[in-house]
């Protein structure tokens, strides 16, 4: 090896998109194509601010800003960023398998690139940071709080998050990716099989990535634990904020073994160890082990906060108080905990007995048993109740239907002996797509069509919304349900090629669907456009459209930065239906007091700086910058932790000022009836005809 | 945690009930214990005395009953109302622990014995 | 469960009250215990990977060569002694004693520390010299990586006591700087347990 001691292992050869100059084919069209578009993007970001001249905002009011609402809402347009990559990606997977028989359009080497990416993008880059942004959004504002336990440390997981993207988006540029998967096993992925930088790109993205969602777990614990507002017991929470709990828990708990993971395969990488691998007395299961002790529960980090969402929408657009709450909780917490003992249904092949297998077989099914109580306590909540179909719900009408399915075929895949027949084939694809996306990805756009109006003050339209909601569901259906005969004719995952030619109709007509699931995306995107053209109608500056239920309805809509101008004393469950229902839904403070509140640091922003060098800087073998930049990261908190944190102190005139102003503007409002919540009449005003009270 | 934030004269006045003379005792009670549950399991291993299976009981009991006193003794863990959270938590983390580092070793452990 | 009288907002305000301090610390202490309880799960894997690799010594050294009971001895003994200094710091900070006080607890904490890392260095310096390096197995890379993360947790222990000694003199003993120290004092002592471990299950287990 020739390294330089400034550029580590970097040479010019290893920016990517020169590639295609060099050695023209279209699998280099493809992939330098791919880099091109990256480089651009970012110029004409750049360009678009420099031109509107806005750094100076993006600085002083979001990337400096400790608000959990602007956090949370960074990490939903991070989501939707790599989003844009990962779908992509999967219909340019989708259309070289088409042409598969007997080759495709893409090298073997580039389509292994593109799962992995592809999966790596999808869960950790998009699906963590989605269920990140809702519960940074939602808890505080949920539980009647002013922001987060620890503000500062919630930025600091955003940077942490930010640099592990950032890593996986250089990747596309400068040099590649590894190929070994999303999960990255070992030995494939050990320094004898991979020397080049791709799955150190890899571990790094995750080990950065990793930490910061450790610290939003502890932070979210710990505000929900301690900062909820007086009166609020733990069975007077919003179910969104016990599902966040869980998932909470289980962010603490279970990112140690994926970091341990990681690091140890770095051990074996960088210094020579003998974790992982084939000699020396190496187990590379060792590796699967650790890996899905994370692997797991990470499905249920994934999927519980989107329960949440599912049960506070039921609830809403059916008018109903949720059915069973009690149920609910105790199936959460049941899941939460039963998540870590299944893990090795994720390798029954590994070679172990069937007293093992078995065993991890039964806890398997047992976990099904607390989610379809769920899966029954919406549907009792639907049951007779005042049903709008508005876009949500079209969303829950597919997850029921879709999810349902996905965790049926959980079930099959839950006992060994069936496992052993599809395991690695295209039905783990189609299981995994089938529970994540009904799962995950509709809750997420549902719950971003439910709160949006919360968050910036005006609705989404609801014509283009629908569109994009049924194409989402259709698309989904066309392109992996297929997959589960493809995988029970024994199409292997991640195989580049084939060579039987009944496989092909089925990779025509998936590859299609992701045309539709692309069109979906773009569909979505093409939402948030008109819905802000047109955002004067569309405004409920009031602050509650859809005649919500929780707390956070009862704030105007965009929220104030310290969210209440009194914290609310809770008395109930439902503490804003069951007010409106008693006639006196909103709080007429009789004096104001200042509001004391973080002030902008750039603590979060220079640590995601230092935290994606280092891991650069590691992935290239650039010691001098690696060792700088990690020596950076504790050096600053450290000298921060010398000076007093700096407060803005919101005057109880301004507070008395808006919020008045608000008050008044609830008392002229005439109110919207539920018929009409989706007409311009809809100011965020809802005339309720709640009369239960929880 | 209240209790270590006492201003200069609740410190006073503890100190003049006793209470610092009692608060040292617990720390040297549990340096005490720590040494007498420290002593046998390395005589044990030294000597060899007990059979390699008895010795093997006795450290890792004696690690056990260690870990409690460290905790009740060093990191004031309790029953009382107040440190029930903490308790909560650590009970928590150790079910965890035990179903991932248990199912780790049995996993793995029955792999090795039929790999062999 | 509606009565009226509950539900409504009274429009109280948590504002800055008495307890202000003691309710953050309470948050904070909180928060730390379950980043310790995060750090005990971490622990707690490289324990269980070292348990899988007791046997993969692949010929190598093994744990008759390189458990060198005496050096385990001295370096319980020193963190136990640490465990106990730090303890009387924190007495010190209760009752108002004179800053130089709690900082001259924290510097023997320190220097026992000191001594504990000293010690591990020179176990395994010697190990390294009779070929017992963490490349030559899977054993000795589980044994290298769980025993030096402790070391490691141990020696920015070091560095923190050092910050804060730095802090008391700079910024008094202010009530952010006691909440640090006793967060500080939760790490040292979260630390010995870890030892505890450590010592019985891959030292003393190791001697057998």
């Amino acid at each position: 090896m020739m390294d330089s001691p400034i550029f580590g292992r970097l040479t010019f050869d290893d920016i990517a998109p020169l590639a295609v100059f060099r050695n023209f084919s279209l699998n280099e069209l493809v992939a330098s194509g791919a880099g091109w578009l990256e480089v651009f993007a970012a110029v004409g970001v750049v360009a678009a601010l420099t031109y509107f001249r806005l750094w100076g905002p993006l600085w002083r009011e979001w990337l400096t800003s400790q608000d959990h609402k602007k956090i949370g809402i960074m990490y939903m347009v991070l989501g939707f960023v790599m989003m844009a990559r990962g779908v992509a990606e999967g219909v340019i997977m989708r259309g070289h398998l088409a042409t598969a028989l007997d080759g495709g359009i893409l090298a073997p080497e580039h389509f292994a690139e593109l799962f992995s990416t592809h999966g790596t993008i999808m869960i950790f880059f998009v699906a963590m940071p989605f269920i990140t942004g809702f519960m940074n959004f939602l808890i505080p504002l949920q539980i009647g709080s002013r922001d987060m336990a620890f503000p500062l440390m919630n930025q600091i997981s955003l940077g942490m998050t930010a640099a592990g993207a950032m890593l996986l988006l250089v990747s596309l540029v400068v040099g590649q990716f590894e190929t070994g998967g999303w999960a990255a096993y070992p030995p494939f992925t050990g320094a004898a099989f991979q020397p080049g930088v791709g799955p150190d790109y890899w571990i790094w993205a995750i080990v950065v990535s990793g930490f910061g969602s450790m610290l939003s777990g502890i932070n979210f614990a710990v505000t929900i634990y301690k900062m909820r507002a007086p009166g609020m017991t733990y069975m007077r929470m919003p179910v969104f904020c016990w599902t966040a709990l869980c998932t909470a828990i289980l962010l603490a708990f279970a990112m140690p073994p994926l970091t341990v993971a990681a690091l140890m395969q770095a051990l074996d990488r960088y210094l020579d160890f003998h974790f992982f691998t084939n000699d020396l007395g190496g187990n590379m299961m060792n590796y699967a082990n650790l890996f899905w002790m994370f692997g797991h529960p990470e499905v249920y980090i994934l999927i519980l906060p989107a329960y949440g969402i599912y049960s506070e929408l039921t609830a809403t657009y059916s008018a109903k108080t949720l059915y069973g709450y009690t149920s609910l909780v105790l199936a959460t917490m049941c899941i939460a905990v039963m998540s870590f003992t299944v893990w090795v249904h994720h390798f029954f092949t590994m070679g172990n007995s069937a007293t093992v297998n078995v065993a991890f077989g039964i806890a398997t099914m047992l976990i099904a048993i607390p989610t379809g109580v769920k899966m029954y306590v919406w549907l009792a909540t639907l049951y007779r109740g005042r049903i709008r179909m508005t876009v949500p719900m079209i969303y829950l009408g597919g997850f029921m239907v879709l999810f349902v399915l996905g965790g049926l075929s959980g079930i099959i895949l839950a006992n060994p002996t069936i496992n052993y027949q599809v395991h690695n084939t295209q039905f783990i694809v189609a299981h995994f797509h089938n529970v994540i996306l009904p799962g995950v990805v509709f809750a997420t756009l549902a719950g971003i069509h439910m709160w949006f109006p919360k968050a910036f003050g005006y609705r989404l339209e609801e014509g283009p919304a629908r569109l994009s909601a049924i194409l989402w569901i259709v698309g989904f259906s066309a392109t992996f349900l297929p997959l589960y005969v493809v995988g029970l004719l024994g199409y292997p995952r991640r195989s580049a090629s084939y060579t039987d030619p009944v496989f092909e109709p089925y990779m025509i007509f998936t590859a299609l669907g992701s045309l539709l699931i692309l069109a979906a995306f773009a569909t979505f995107a093409w939402v948030f456009w008109v819905s802000w053209r047109n955002r004067a109608a569309l405004a409920v500056p009031l602050g509650d459209p859809w005649d919500g239920r929780t707390l956070e309805w009862a704030t105007p809509a965009p929220v104030p930065e310290y969210n209440f101008a009194v914290i609310p004393v809770i008395g109930t469950r439902e503490p804003f239906a069951v007010e409106k229902a008693s006639g006196r839904p909103y709080v007429r403070p009789d004096e104001y007091e200042d509001i004391r509140l973080p002030a902008p640091s750039g603590v979060g922003f220079v640590l995601c700086v230092c935290a994606g060098v280092f891991g650069f800087a590691m992935t290239w073998w650039i010691w001098w910058l690696a060792a700088i930049s990690l020596v950076a990261i504790p050096t600053v908190l450290v000298v921060r932790s010398f000076f007093p944190d700096r407060m803005v102190t919101i005057p109880a005139d301004e507070v008395r000022r808006d919020t008045e102003a608000w008050l008044r503007a609830i008392d002229a409002a005439s109110g919207v009836d539920r018929g009409e919540e989706l007409t311009s009449a809809n100011r965020g005003f809802a005339r309720t005809d709640l009369k239960e009270a929880a | 945690m209240s209790d270590d934030f006492l201003s200069r004269e609740e410190a006073a006045a503890a100190a003049a009930n006793g209470e610092r003379g009692r608060d040292t005792r617990a720390y040297l009670t549990g340096f005490a214990l720590a040494v007498l549950l420290t002593v046998p399991p390395f005589v044990l291993a030294w000597t060899g005395v007990l059979p390699r299976g008895t010795t093997l009981w006795v450290i890792a009991v004696a690690a056990l009953v260690q870990i409690v006193v460290h905790l009740r003794y060093f990191l004031h863990v309790d029953l009382s109302r107040q440190k029930r959270e903490d308790l909560q938590l650590i009970l928590f983390t150790v079910l965890l622990l035990a179903l991932m580092g248990g199912g780790t070793i049995w996993i793995l452990s029955d792999l090795a014995y039929r790999m062999h | 469960m509606t009565d009226a009288a509950t539900n409504l907002h009274p429009g109280l305000n948590l504002g800055p009250s008495h307890g202000e301090a003691h309710e953050e610390a309470e948050v904070v202490t909180f928060g730390f215990w379950v980043f310790l309880m995060s750090d005990l799960v971490t622990f707690g894997l490289f324990f269980a990977t070292f348990a899988t690799m007791w046997g993969s010594t692949a010929g190598g050294p093994g744990p008759d060569e390189i458990v060198n009971l005496g050096s385990i001895a001295g370096q319980t003994t020193l963190l136990l002694a640490s465990t106990l200094t730090f303890g009387f710091a924190s007495i010190a900070m209760k009752y108002h004693d004179a800053p130089g006080r709690i900082a001259m607890w924290l510097g023997v904490t320190a220097l026992l520390g000191a001594g504990f890392v000293a010690l591990e260095v020179k176990d395994f310096i010697h190990m390294a010299e009779i070929g017992a390096v963490p490349q030559r197995s899977g054993y000795l890379s589980a044994f290298w990586s769980l025993v030096g993360l402790h070391g490691l947790h141990v020696s920015m222990g070091i560095v923190f006591v050092g910050v804060m000694v730095l802090q008391i003199y700079l910024l008094g003993m202010t009530s952010r700087v006691k909440s640090r120290l006793l967060r500080l004092a939760l790490y040292w002592h979260f630390l010995d347990i870890v030892w505890v471990g450590i010592m019985s299950g891959v030292f003393l287990a190791g001697a057998l």
